[in-house]
This record gives C-alpha cells, sequence and structure tokens, in this order.
C-alpha cells in the first residue's frame, strides 16, 4: 500500500465513518453479549433460586433453562445482525474508500 | 507423488491387515477367560470408510498443494460456509460431545451452563477479531499480533502460548482417543489405539496440509452433525415429541430427581460465585483466543468469507449443543438402569460400564442397535482424528512460520524450507503426542481444559484485541503482558485445588480457584498497560506510528494477503 493511497484514506471523512459506525455496533453487540451471557452467570452466582423455579407451578422445566437455550439463540441472532448490517452497509462503504484511493 | 501413493497404499494394507488379525483374534476363544466381548464390526467397518475416503481427500489436497500458502491456508480458496463447518468442527470435539452429554447424564440442568458458555466466545470472535484476523495476517495469529510490533519477542511469545495450548490440548485428545476406542473396541490396547491415530495425522497433515485436515473437518462435522440429530430425533420420538415428558421421565429416573433439574454447579458440590465468574471469563475468552481456531480465518478467501464463516459455524455450533442436551437427557431415560449398560444395577444406576464418557454412546445403541452404536463410535473417532490434526497443524505452524522463519532465520528461509520444516514439526508433534497419550495413561487431566482455555483467555486473547485496536500497545507491553497471561496461569493452576491438592497431594491448595482467569486476566491488561504507556523508546514510537497504516489494512483489507489463483 503507497503512502499516497494511505494518506488519501486517512483523510477520507468516509473512512472516519467506516471505523466509527463499525466499532460502535462490534463493541455494542459485544456489549450485549457479555450482559446477557454474565448476567447468566450471576444468577447462577448469586440468585439461584429464580433460575431453579419452575416455570410453571408444578411443572418440571426450570426458568434457568430457557434463559440458558435463550442465550444460545441470542448469539446466533446477534451474529446474524451483524453480518446483515456488514453486507449491507460496511461492505459497499469499503468499496467506495478503496475506489476513491485509488483515482 | 509416487512416495505419498505408495505411503496410501501401506497405510490401506495395514488397515485392512489390522481389521484381519482382529477377525482372527475374535474367533479365539481362550477357554476359563470371562464372557469375550465381540468384536464390534459395525464401528470398525464404518471406521475403516472414513479412513479410506480421508486418504483419498489427502491424495486429492497433496496433489495441490505446492506453495507455502496452499500447505498453512489452503490455498486461502475456502469459502464461508465450508469454513463455517470446518469450524465447527474443530469446536466440536469428541469430548465436547460425550463430555456434555455425560455431565447432563450425571448432573442434569448443569451441562447446559457450559454448553452456553462455550458458545458465547463466538460472537465475540465475530464482533472484535475474525474480518482483522483476516485482513492483517498471513498464516498465524503472532502474524498479526506482531504486525507492528518486533517481530522476535513477540512471535516468541505468541509461539510459546500457542504450543502450550495445542501440546495439552493434544494430550487430552489423545488420551480420549485411547481410551475412547479401547473401550468401544476392547480388541484394540489403548497404545495401539493412540499410535492408530498418531500415524493418520502424520498422513493428514504432511501431505495434504490444510487443505486435508479442513475437509477431513468438514466431513467429520457433517456426519456428527447428522449422527447428533438422528440420535435427538430418535429421543423426542420416544417420548413423543414432548420436552415436558422428556424432562419429567427424566427426573422420575435418575436418583437425584428433581436435583437434576436445579444443578447450577455439580450436584454435591457448593455454589462459590468467584469460581463462576472465572469459569465463565475463560470459557467464553478462551474459545476466542484457541490458536487451531484463529488459524482457520487465514483459509478464507478474504474478510467477508471470514464473516459469514463464523455465522455459520456459531448456528452449527449451538445447533449442536441443543442437540447434546436432549442426548444427555435422553440418556437418563435410555441408558440408566439398563443392566445391559450399567455395572450394577442394585448399587447405582447410573455408573456405566466402561467409563463416564459413555452415556450418549450407549444412547445410540439404545436407539438403535449395534449398526447406529456402531456409526456414533466411527464418528467419535472422527472428531478426534479432525481436531488432532488441527492442532498440529497449528503447533506446527507456529514452529515453522513464527520460531524458525521469523525468529531464528530472521524472514530469509525460503517458502520451501520453511514448508519442510513444518512438515518435519508435524511429524515430531505428531509423535510427540503418542509419546504424551501412552505416558498421561492413568494420571488425572481434569485440569486440561482449565490449563489450556486459560492461557489463551489470558495470553492470546488480550494480546490480540490490543495489538489491533490499542495504538499504545508496545513491544514491551505486549510481551511482559503476554508472559504474565502464560506464566500466571500456570502457575495459578499449579497451586490450585486441583493439581496442588488433588495430584500433588500437597493439603490445602494455596490458591482456591480452578479458574485463574478473573486475577490473570486483569493483571495482564494492567501490566501491558503500564509497560507500554512508560515505554518511551524510540521503537515504541515508531510502532504507535505505524498503527494507521496496520488500521487501513485491518478495516479495509487493503494489502491484505490475496487468495491463490490456482
Amino acid at each position: 500500500m503507497s503512502e499516497l493511497i494511505a494518506s488519501k484514506i486517512q483523510n477520507n471523512p468516509k473512512y472516519h465513518e467506516l471505523i466509527s459506525r463499525r466499532d460502535s455496533l462490534a463493541w455494542t453487540l459485544s456489549a450485549i453479549v457479555c450482559v446477557l451471557y454474565f448476567g447468566f452467570i450471576l444468577m447462577i452466582a448469586f440468585t439461584p433460586d429464580i433460575l431453579t423455579s419452575p416455570i410453571s407451578a408444578g411443572g418440571v422445566i426450570p426458568v434457568g433453562m430457557l434463559i440458558g437455550v435463550g442465550v444460545i439463540v441470542a448469539s446466533c441472532l446477534l451474529t446474524g445482525i451483524y453480518v446483515y448490517r456488514a453486507n449491507e452497509i460496511f461492505d459497499p462503504l469499503t468499496q467506495e474508500i478503496i475506489r476513491e484511493a485509488s483515482k | 507423488m509416487r512416495t505419498l501413493k505408495t505411503a496410501l497404499l501401506a497405510m490401506a494394507a495395514s488397515a485392512a491387515l489390522l481389521a484381519a488379525n482382529m477377525s482372527r483374534a475374535a474367533d479365539i476363544v481362550i477357554p476359563g477367560a470371562p464372557a469375550e466381548v465381540p468384536l464390534n464390526w459395525h464401528a470398525i467397518v464404518m471406521f475403516v470408510i472414513f479412513v479410506a475416503i480421508t486418504l483419498g481427500i489427502t491424495y486429492w489436497a497433496a496433489t495441490r498443494t505446492k506453495t507455502a500458502t496452499d500447505f498453512y491456508a489452503a490455498g486461502r480458496g475456502i469459502t464461508g460456509l465450508q469454513n463455517g463447518m470446518a469450524i465447527a468442527g474443530d469446536y466440536m470435539s469428541a469430548a465436547s460431545f460425550l463430555g456434555i452429554a455425560a455431565l447432563v447424564y450425571f448432573n442434569g440442568f448443569y451441562g447446559l451452563i457450559f454448553s452456553v458458555g462455550w458458545l458465547v466466545g463466538w460472537p465475540i470472535i465475530l464482533f472484535l477479531i475474525a474480518e482483522r484476523l483476516r485482513n492483517l495476517g498471513k498464516y498465524t495469529y503472532a502474524d498479526v499480533a506482531s504486525f507492528r510490533l518486533q517481530q522476535g519477542p513477540v512471535r516468541t511469545m505468541a509461539a510459546i502460548g500457542s504450543l502450550i495450548v495445542v501440546l495439552w490440548y493434544l494430550i487430552g485428545q489423545a488420551v480420549g482417543a485411547g481410551q475412547l476406542l479401547h473401550t468401544l473396541v476392547p480388541q484394540i490396547s489403548y497404545r495401539e489405539s493412540i499410535v492408530i491415530v498418531g500415524a493418520l495425522i502424520i498422513i493428514y497433515v504432511t501431505f495434504g496440509g490444510m487443505k486435508a485436515t479442513t475437509w477431513v473437518q468438514i466431513i467429520k462435522a457433517a456426519l456428527l452433525l447428522g449422527g447428533a440429530t438422528a440420535m435427538a430425533i430418535g429421543v423426542m420420538a420416544h417420548e413423543d415429541f414432548s420436552f415436558v415428558k422428556l424432562f419429567s421421565d427424566a427426573v422420575a429416573l435418575h436418583p437425584k430427581h428433581m436435583e437434576i433439574m436445579k444443578s447450577v454447579v455439580p450436584i454435591g458440590a457448593k455454589a462459590n460465585p468467584i469460581e463462576s465468574i472465572s469459569l465463565g471469563l475463560t470459557l467464553m475468552f478462551g474459545t476466542a483466543g484457541l490458536p487451531h481456531i484463529l488459524m482457520r480465518f487465514f483459509t478464507v478467501t478474504n474478510a467477508k468469507a471470514a464473516r459469514k464463516s463464523v455465522l455459520y459455524g456459531t448456528c452449527f455450533i449451538g445447533y449442536f449443543y441443543i442437540l447434546t442436551f436432549i442426548i444427555g437427557f435422553g440418556a437418563i431415560v435410555l441408558v440408566a438402569n439398563n443392566p445391559q449398560y450399567v455395572i450394577d444395577v442394585t448399587k447405582n444406576i447410573l455408573n456405566l460400564k466402561g467409563g463416564g464418557s459413555m452415556p450418549a454412546v450407549y444412547l445410540s445403541h439404545a436407539l438403535g442397535g449395534d449398526f447406529f452404536l456402531g456409526f456414533i463410535a466411527a464418528v467419535a473417532f472422527a472428531t478426534i482424528l479432525a481436531v488432532v490434526s488441527g492442532l498440529t497443524l497449528a503447533g506446527a505452524s507456529a514452529l515453522s512460520h513464527d520460531i524458525y522463519a521469523s525468529v531464528i532465520m530472521k524472514g530469509k528461509a525460503t517458502e520451501k524450507q520453511e514448508v519442510w520444516v513444518s512438515k518435519l514439526c508435524v511429524i515430531g508433534l505428531g509423535i510427540l503426542a503418542v509419546i504424551l497419550g501412552i505416558a498421561f495413561e492413568k494420571q488425572n487431566v481434569a485440569y486440561i481444559v482449565a490449563l489450556t482455555f486459560s492461557i489463551a483467555a489470558c495470553a492470546n486473547f488480550p494480546i490480540l484485541v490490543m495489538s489491533v485496536f490499542w495504538r499504545g500497545l508496545t513491544t514491551r507491553g505486549a510481551v511482559l503482558g503476554g508472559y504474565v497471561g502464560i506464566f500466571g496461569s500456570i502457575g495459578l493452576l499449579i497451586i490450585g485445588p486441583t493439581v496442588w491438592t488433588k495430584i500433588l497431594n500437597m493439603g490445602p491448595a494455596l490458591f482456591p480457584y480452578d479458574f485463574p482467569t478473573f486475577v490473570v486476566l486483569p493483571a495482564v491488561l494492567i501490566v501491558s498497560f503500564l509497560a507500554s504507556v512508560t515505554d518511551n523508546s524510540e521503537g515504541a514510537k515508531k510502532e504507535r506510528a505505524a498503527f494507521d497504516a496496520q488500521k487501513i489494512r485491518s478495516e479495509t483489507g487493503l494489502g491484505a494477503e490475496m487468495a491463490a489463483t490456482h
């Protein structure tokens, strides 16, 4: 990568837009995964009674099982959201930045 | 190519010979000996078919593996879906298939906590590192960590971290392979099982490189997902497709009854908040620091494929873990209390013949007889082969690409030399795995997950993320932080409850937790931060200045390694 291209990219506001939009999405989604997962872990540690209570009176399935499966499903959905956004927004933006830099 | 053909022929011949030998062994009835266990023909036939197919693929891959990029990174021609399968294959080891099912079988709900922890690292890998890894790296994650830092010290640290993780992971897999094969086919001894594994993976990896390793992984992932799906459907069909009936039946049959739905810690253990949190940190960030997993992102065509592969991989793995949960509960209903599988139903209705990892295997027999048992056994063994191949290649690339080519030869080695060294390392690591697997046969290897995941979570992962995201990281910060992560994890594990008290018999543990991540990870971050910000050397200034160029490449993919054209 030549210095010229690098400086063109560095001075292109779209490049900074790409970074800030991608970073904010990536760190927000990471934070959501951490909150979900460590929320689950902290419930195990401090309020196991909530997790072990059955979802319906007299039933066998505990709340924690639904939450656990929910965290697995949510992880898959959140990766899907990121991939969708990246395909729709970040890829075209990146292509534009590269095209403008090599002009 | 002639040598390869001969080697493959020799392998096929010896496999046939082995089978023939065993058929004779099965015919011989030793008078007075305890009832001879019949030879598990289904398993052997299916396993031989798997080996034949994978050797065929290895032959195909070998004819297409010419450059270093082919050898380490499958020519960067793997698609997102293929890599997603391969990632899932690398991650769904026999330990997680048989292990989580067994955890559920003995403890119920508790098994799900592990499944969740083992999955949540994947979104983090996608959001923070997958695409950037592809854009910055060549063959190993050390390429990325050392991108703008001093090659020698950073690569040495990263390679040490990788090798410790790979070696211990290999020991765990080898011991598991030996025990599993010996249990399923008692005519093959523990040692023979490990030697078979070692010989096969050396052939796959030295001849076929990453291309063969990836395709072995893909086939195995398809077999494992298919087999587990069939088992889960079988269980649900038996339970009238009602989860309420499945769980109610399990509660009624399990000796701990309702306890199995309330087990947030292993049944009989005491709840410990710090241990739970530390375990959570270890599983989540450890996943994102495993060298054989990170290496997969260099095999895809571009950052977009890297991104897609994590989506596919996460969905496959999540689906698989939900299946193992159903399988574990299914085993409580169908395997426990069945005199065919249980050692002595009058004493303990859970303890199985062949040991603690058998619930899933016996469940397949309960559902589909000898044929299905043979299939699942062959799949479990194929799983070990595939995972060991990936690990061996990751270890060999750390030795050849990081240590030999970059540190010792300072980048002056030719591509040919590097690949040769790599192949020698594969052979060396394969033999080492066999020797260690035999040496550790009777050892307690319960600390292996904690050890490998702790180092990955405390050294590999934080240094990688800091070097990609933080301008201020310098060589001094990366190296000091990395070594704190590696040796801090090892040190605290040695003085922890499993090693200090149970293995070394030294009395009460000096460090009372099994998972040291909650102490070591913050220490790594603090040390890296302080050592970097106080570094005013000329080198450090250059390293910070080089961040902008690195950032452009990592964000846009400009200058990233291209896919091979052939």
